[in-house]
């Protein structure tokens, strides 16, 4: 799937902001992602070609961060914390109720496509309002089961937050990607 | 000592985000009166405040700043604002609130230093955070305190807003510079030092938000009042990140010596549910543990180092008496195991073993001996790794094992956690 005009516009016109065009190559993985929901090897192709660097640098930087996805997934991303600070606040229950309600194991995507969750050992940033998670990157605090139902009726219902994401990513099930780096 | 408001004096005003309100409240001026100085009088001053940076080192800023080689052009600011470490949730605060503060200090510093591109590392996750800088930068282009000719002084500054893409080394600054240069966020050799050769091979200075959120104070208020605040050597205050088993979990910024006992019992309202206070940790997941007879140290570099542990990034997680240290630290271990970046071996194996021995004694399957094998692995990564990452990975577990090597031996005698025992009991 070829770029979108607009996104190809925006990854030039970062580009031409740095010393170096090769500093915008992290913003370019987040401009297509934003755009298609992911970011395949024919977007990082195209990358490449636009900043006019190899696409094996492309790809080296992008494997790197846990951020990037490299398939589609549900319309909604949600992520719970479970590091320390959360887990003492009853993280770990707040997790499995999430997981319960939703029918889906950690890093699955609803049936419906709505929603992808997973846990994280990565600090959201937010420990004094644990246990909490991250609903498209939106802070959600002291979670309670009925705060979490609440979240999740909105959420199945709720369009993407940007950008379509590809109908297929809905359809089934599956494991999420692997966010380790390395 | 005690609540000391100061860069968060001003956070209970209603839409502090927007400029025309940031400069009701007297934002501005501390920029304003910076350009009127000549940038070596502002490098002595902070010097002269003895601010100290607030990122976890805690290396005077005003230090870091001369050590840029003189006539060496172009040279780069960076804002470090990748806070990951776990328990640390005070840039994000600072940002939300009064994202101009940080971004006047921005301009402070690269006044002082001589710089006319300065960058944000943001981390990924902080997307409202983003936004909040972004309208912030926008604003003020508007209103001329950045370009070509700011505020018509001739003094010329851009700040592009960098989004990281969820990596925690990126927060050293090394990795954060070759991140912002495109490339995988490995950690660098220093020396050389940023100072000298950091963001594409310039001199460079990378500073933490809270630091840069200091300066317009300082500037207005200039070095003796900021020195008359705090301890000789840890001047000012800090904004401390209170998490875990307390009533009120949450922001408070107190002058610096200010006892840890305060900031628990009073501000944060005590232990939760009547519960005794087991364990406390200051500074984020890095920092070694310390135990209720240390409640009466001040919340210092120095003295909380005197203690046995360090101030870090101004984290407070408190553990009361349910809490499982080893799980506790299994978490911390799983989180460096994560974040490891792959570069050197003792920090990605090492982090790799002791996260496996973790789960072990978690799961009861661990033997007796394996208490000394993790402080093994712990000996094998501390001081050989490549970057503070490693290093730090092993500081919170081997304290634990000093303090409660108990709780290890009867992960082992009980063939499981008693902690989540207790728990399931209780619940039955």
């Amino acid at each position: 799937m070829a770029l979108a005009k607009p996104t190809v516009e925006e990854i030039k016109t970062r580009a031409a902001r740095y010393p170096s065009r090769q500093s915008a190559i992290i913003p370019a993985l987040w401009a297509v992602q934003h755009e298609q929901g992911y970011v395949t090897k024919e977007s990082m192709g195209e990358i490449a070609q636009i900043l006019g660097l190899p696409p094996s640098l492309i790809e080296a930087t992008a494997s790197f961060y846990s951020m990037f996805l490299a398939r589609p997934e549900g319309r909604h991303d949600v992520v719970i914390c479970v590091n320390a600070p959360c887990m003492l606040r009853g993280a770990d229950e707040m997790a499995a109720y999430l997981g319960q309600q939703l029918g889906v194991r950690d890093g699955e995507t609803t049936k419906d496509g709505a929603i992808t969750w997973h846990s994280t050992i990565e600090c959201l940033g937010a420990c004094g309002g644990a246990p909490m998670m991250q609903v498209d990157h939106h802070f959600e605090e002291n979670l309670t089961p009925e705060r979490i139902d609440s979240i999740i009726e909105r959420l199945r219902t709720e369009p993407a937050p940007h950008g379509p994401k590809p109908e297929k990513a809905a359809a089934v099930a599956r494991p999420r990607a692997k966010r380790t780096q390395n | 000592m005690g609540l000391k408001p100061v860069l968060t004096k001003d956070f209970h005003t209603e839409n502090l985000e927007q400029l025309s309100v940031y400069e009701r409240t007297g934002g501005y001026a501390g920029f304003k009166k910076a350009l009127e100085m000549q940038p070596d009088e502002l490098v002595e001053l902070v010097k002269k405040s003895g601010l100290r940076g607030r990122g976890g080192a805690g290396f005077p800023t005003g230090n870091k700043w001369s050590f840029l080689p003189k006539g060496v052009y172009p040279r780069y600011l960076v804002c470090n604002a990748d806070e990951s470490e776990p328990g640390c949730f005070k840039d994000r605060y600072l940002i939300e609130k009064s994202p101009h503060q940080v971004l006047e200090g921005i301009l402070i510093a690269s006044y002082a230093i001589g710089c006319n591109l300065a960058f944000i590392y943001i981390r990924g996750e902080y997307l409202p955070q983003h936004e909040a800088l972004e309208s912030a930068i926008e604003e003020a282009r508007q209103a001329g305190y950045l370009g070509k000719n700011v505020l018509g002084k001739g003094y010329e500054i851009d700040v592009i807003l960098h989004r990281g893409a969820g990596a925690y080394i990126c927060g050293e600054e090394t990795a954060l510079l070759t991140s912002l240069e495109g490339y995988r966020g490995e950690p660098r050799l220093k020396p050389p030092f940023p100072a000298i050769k950091g963001l594409y091979g310039k001199p460079t200075v990378v500073n933490n938000v809270e630091t840069v959120a200091n300066l317009p104070h300082i500037v207005i208020n200039g070095a003796d009042w900021f020195g008359a605040m705090g301890t000789p050597t840890g001047k000012g205050t800090r904004v401390w990140c209170m998490s875990g088993h307390v009533n009120r979990p949450g922001n408070y910024e107190l002058e610096n010596g200010t006892p840890i006992r305060e900031l628990i019992e009073e501000h944060g309202g005590g232990v939760w549910k009547n519960r005794k206070l087991k364990a406390f940790q200051p500074g984020g997941a890095s920092m070694m543990v310390l135990l209720p007879e240390h409640l009466d140290v001040g919340l210092d570099f120095d003295a909380i180092q005197k203690a046995g542990s360090l101030a870090g990034a101004g984290a407070m997680v408190v553990m009361d008496e349910t809490t499982c240290m080893v799980d506790a630290a299994r978490r911390y271990v799983k989180f460096f195991h994560h974040e490891s970046c792959g570069k050197c071996t003792p920090c990605r194996e090492g982090t790799f073993w002791m996260s496996n021995l973790f789960d072990r004694f978690e799961a009861g399957e661990a033997k007796a001996t394996d208490v000394d094998l993790l402080l093994d692995i712990g000996y094998s990564i501390d001081g050989r790794s490549f970057c503070p990452l490693g290093d730090a990975s092993t500081w919170f577990p081997r304290s634990v094992i000093k303090f409660f090597r108990d709780e290890f031996l009867e992960h082992v005698s009980e063939k499981g956690c008693p902690f989540k025992k207790m728990a399931q009991e209780a619940v039955a």
